[in-house]
């Protein structure tokens, strides 16, 4: 008797026919926000620093150029470091992969890869940001003028976020950008913070003063928080404090608490959307997120702030890994016989 | 309009005083200084702006191009990869009653293509017949074996096609090309369009000018009526458009078209065939496709059935292909009928399928198989020009005019040592129109690429790509070669014509004169 064999294609599971999107698209939407993010801390730090250096002595200043390079996690080269040259590996030179001028032309790179799943206004203000820079002359970004060029990367960068929430369906895609953004910037202040931290003294709830008064709202500035902080504070600057602002705060923007909210929540939108059950980069996201709502500050640091940084960093890279895993780079073969 | 509202500078513009009249028909004027009358309007326009103003709102045309980063890639380059295709801002206008005989000629020529290839690909009635000679055929490069008796959806091989048209002296129109594979430069006829609205709205408005913004909706309708059978869902099938990649020329119409028809831009690596069914690589997982807007060559399409070094295509697309599962546009194996050898037989294959004359003539076309031919072409090398019979954009070609005994010499060896690769046409006078050179007004050499689609129906937008030679007396028009783009203005049939011819042409006429007598 001959066998029956099972319809084509039986063995293949069904997906709803709309669910999901190209997982290169998604990739690439992905990284352009996370190098779009990073090209705009980048910009905030450097020119905060410049201008912090113009109120110190010239002892001070020296330590200050290392710091910034540890905080962007940049490889310094040994002996004295020139400031102009400094600021030419950050922000113009092209073999510095994380410059700003880089990290603009990437995320324009990975714009153009996917250029019908943006609206055209995103494109064109990520491309006219990337024209700027790439016309500005390095003297530009140097003293008289700096401020001019890392504001218009920072207003460029602003720009461009506000014509994706306003022009760009808030659907998966989208989702991605906000994973993109949020992982970075949880990313990189969690690095800002532990370079900071390692070069303080242990921060108390107490008000400084002098030197240390400028570090301390530095730290604040780099990360657009001098305003919101004194709303919550005021003007007295206790280091426990803008720790705990910077780390735990629910509500600002730039904070690590608040950032991590972000992922968590585009995390449980794509899982809906695309109906996939993504346990791992929930799980991690949940895990972090948990911690950061009900940790306090003096508890954090009792045991220490650095190793607490240390461990949001190395869950950040987790959720990143995660989501490259189960979205973008997940084993089709295995899928269709599933 | 009367003469009174017209602008007291009234006159040759200066711009337009060295405007050079060849023996090629040009578009804008019937005699020196005479305009035509679909020309007037934009005269009188032109002759309201001053060097400097037309400088300026060129300017400002070019970085609406850039910021849009409307822009193609030249291979071979250095000056970087990526460079705006230039667009000159003077519209070239068509006539409602010339254009209704495009409107007419194509979807004949298109057709009779059609049903040539079927037929090629199975009975092959044509070739016993003895109307094309069947070494011809099977000679062509393009001609793909693996297609003989396999069956295209509505038996449409060619779905979107560009052909190219010249302009000879005489003011008729002739096919130059056949574009049967993968057509390009549509998104250059929109955006020139978009642009030129914004720069003379008025006079836009004041043409009644046909509207060609449609294009994708009815590429995605053309797409869509070729749904697979076997796809489980024939109505409302998924539809993809298949690009090289981001390093290819025409990337940005791919981003372009596929947004404007809300499909995915897929790379050969987002897909993948599973027994016999193309899949693309999604967030939420494999997801069936059923038609493939392909923008890669066949060559390149499936590394285990043609090229196996591509790295473009999807290995296995073939298989998927035959088994009647995934649709393709345009198919595969069409470029056999856009063989400049074969081009030279298209009349008669008209005759043959559709018992009609063909309403657009082809240009005359040396065969140089043929010693007669062959002889004559070689001994006036330097009047004609030669065309390797598989190529495109502009690439393999002699201009005898333009060519030095040196090249004349290679190609002649070229010929002889292959005849069948070549042809040869006689130089054609292509037809001049205006162009804003350097804020200055001058001829350039022209053609026109209207854009058909064969679907459930015949779709043929109103306008196409008026490509420029932008070299002074250059006769090469490809954007690869240095050539332009300009709008193509069709005007609305009926009142279109009239009103234009309304706009005070007398007084233009009288004011030309005045200029005349002044001089």
């Amino acid at each position: 008797m001959r066998e029956m064999r099972p319809p084509r294609n039986y063995f293949v599971r069904a997906f709803r026919r709309d669910a999901g999107m190209l997982s290169r698209v998604a990739d690439s939407l992905y990284w352009m926000s996370r190098y779009l993010e990073r090209a705009e801390h980048t910009a905030r730090l450097v020119d905060v620093e410049l201008q912090l250096w113009l109120d110190q002595s010239p002892e001070a200043g020296a330590g200050r150029w290392r710091f910034l390079l540890e905080a962007l996690r940049t490889p310094a080269a040994a002996g004295p470091i020139d400031p102009t040259r400094l600021v030419d590996t950050l922000v113009f030179s092209r073999k510095n992969s994380s410059s700003i001028v880089s990290c603009i032309a990437t995320a324009r790179e990975n714009l153009r890869h996917v250029r019908e799943q943006c609206s055209s206004e995103m494109w064109e203000q990520l491309n006219r940001l990337y024209l700027g820079v790439m016309d500005a002359r390095p003297e530009e970004a140097w003293m008289l003028k700096s401020h001019g060029f890392f504001r218009g990367v920072l207003e460029g960068a602003h720009l461009f976020q506000g014509i994706t929430d306003t022009t760009m369906s808030h659907g998966e895609g989208w989702q991605y950008i906000q994973l993109g953004r949020y992982v970075e910037r949880a990313d990189t202040l969690a690095s800002l913070m532990e370079t900071h931290f390692k070069r303080m003294a242990q921060p108390a709830d107490q008000v400084v003063e002098s030197a240390e008064y400028l570090e301390w709202v530095g730290l604040l500035r780099a990360c657009v928080a001098f305003e919101a902080y004194c709303k919550a504070h005021t003007a007295e600057i206790r280091p426990l404090r803008v720790a705990e602002f910077l780390l735990l705060n629910p509500e600002f923007p730039h904070s690590v608490r608040f950032s991590v909210d972000r992922v968590n929540a585009a995390l449980h939108i794509v899982g809906d959307l695309t109906e996939r059950k993504a346990k791992t980069p929930t799980r991690i996201a949940g895990r972090l997120r948990a911690q950061l709502s009900f940790s306090q500050i003096e508890e954090i640091m009792a045991e220490g702030a650095y190793t607490y940084l240390e461990n949001v960093r190395s869950e950040c890279a987790q959720i990143h890994a995660a989501i490259h895993q189960v979205y973008f780079d997940y084993a089709i073969e295995a899928e269709l016989a599933s | 309009m009367t003469a009174t509202a017209l602008p007291s500078r009234i006159g040759i513009p200066p711009t337009l005083l060295h405007y050079p009249y060849g023996s090629a028909y040009d578009e804008m004027f019937a005699s020196p200084d005479v305009p035509r009358a679909h020309y007037q309007a934009l005269q009188r326009t032109l002759l309201g702006l001053r060097p400097e103003e037309l400088r300026k709102v060129q300017q400002a045309a070019d970085l609406t191009f850039l910021q849009e980063g409307i822009t193609f890639t030249v291979y071979g380059s250095k000056e970087g990869t990526e460079r705006i295709f230039p667009n000159d801002l003077i519209p070239r206008i068509i006539p409602a009653h010339e254009w209704a005989q495009i409107e007419k000629g194509l979807p004949q020529r298109l057709t009779a293509l059609n049903l040539f290839l079927r037929d090629i690909y199975h009975e092959g009635r044509i070739l016993t017949e003895g109307v094309v000679p069947r070494e011809l055929v099977y000679s062509c490069k393009h001609f793909r074996r693996e297609m003989r008796g396999l069956n295209v959806p509505r038996d449409t091989y060619v779905s979107i096609c560009g052909t190219d048209l010249v302009r000879l002296p005489d003011g008729s129109f002739a096919v130059l090309e056949d574009n049967l594979r993968v057509p390009s430069g549509v998104s250059y006829m929109l955006a020139n369009r978009k642009v030129l609205k914004r720069v003379f709205p008025t006079m836009f408005r004041d043409y009644g000018v046909s509207p060609i913004d449609h294009y994708p909706q009815a590429l995605l309708a053309t797409l869509r009526s070729l749904a697979p059978e076997n796809s489980p869902y024939p109505q409302d099938p998924t539809m993809v458009l298949l690009t090289p990649g981001v390093s290819n020329s025409a990337y940005f119409e791919h981003t372009f078209l596929a947004q404007q028809m809300g499909i995915e831009l897929v790379e050969g690596r987002d897909l993948l065939v599973h027994d016999n069914v193309v899949y693309m690589r999604t967030t939420a997982g494999p997801r069936r496709v059923d038609v493939i807007y392909r923008r890669v060559d066949d060559d390149f399409l499936d590394p285990l059935t043609f090229r196996r070094d591509s790295i473009l295509g999807v290995p296995g697309l073939f298989n998927a292909y035959r088994a009647g599962n995934v649709s393709l546009a345009n198919a595969i194996g069409t470029g056999v009928a856009d063989d400049k050898a074969v081009y030279a037989y298209v009349p008669e294959i008209i005759r043959f399928y559709l018992s009609e004359e063909p309403i657009l003539k082809n240009v005359p076309t040396f065969l140089l198989t043929d010693q007669v031919q062959r002889n004559h072409v070689l001994e006036n090398m330097e009047q004609m020009v030669v065309k390797a019979v598989g190529e495109s954009g502009g690439y393999g070609m002699l201009i005898g005019p333009h060519s030095s005994k040196q090249q004349q010499e290679e190609f002649r060896a070229r010929v002889l040592g292959d005849p069948r690769n070549y042809i040869a046409q006689p130089t054609l006078a292509l037809s001049t129109a205006p162009c804003l050179i350097d804020g200055e007004v001058e001829s350039r050499h022209i053609d026109l690429r209207p854009y058909i689609l064969m679907g459930e129906k015949v779709t043929l937008v109103p306008g196409g790509l008026t490509r420029v030679a932008l070299r002074k007396g250059s006769l090469v028009v490809n954007s690869s070669q240095g050539g332009g783009s300009k709008d193509t203005w069709v005007l609305r049939s009926g009142n279109g014509d009239d009103r234009v011819a309304q706009i005070g042409a007398a007084a233009v006429k009288a004011a030309v004169e005045k200029k005349l007598a002044e001089r």
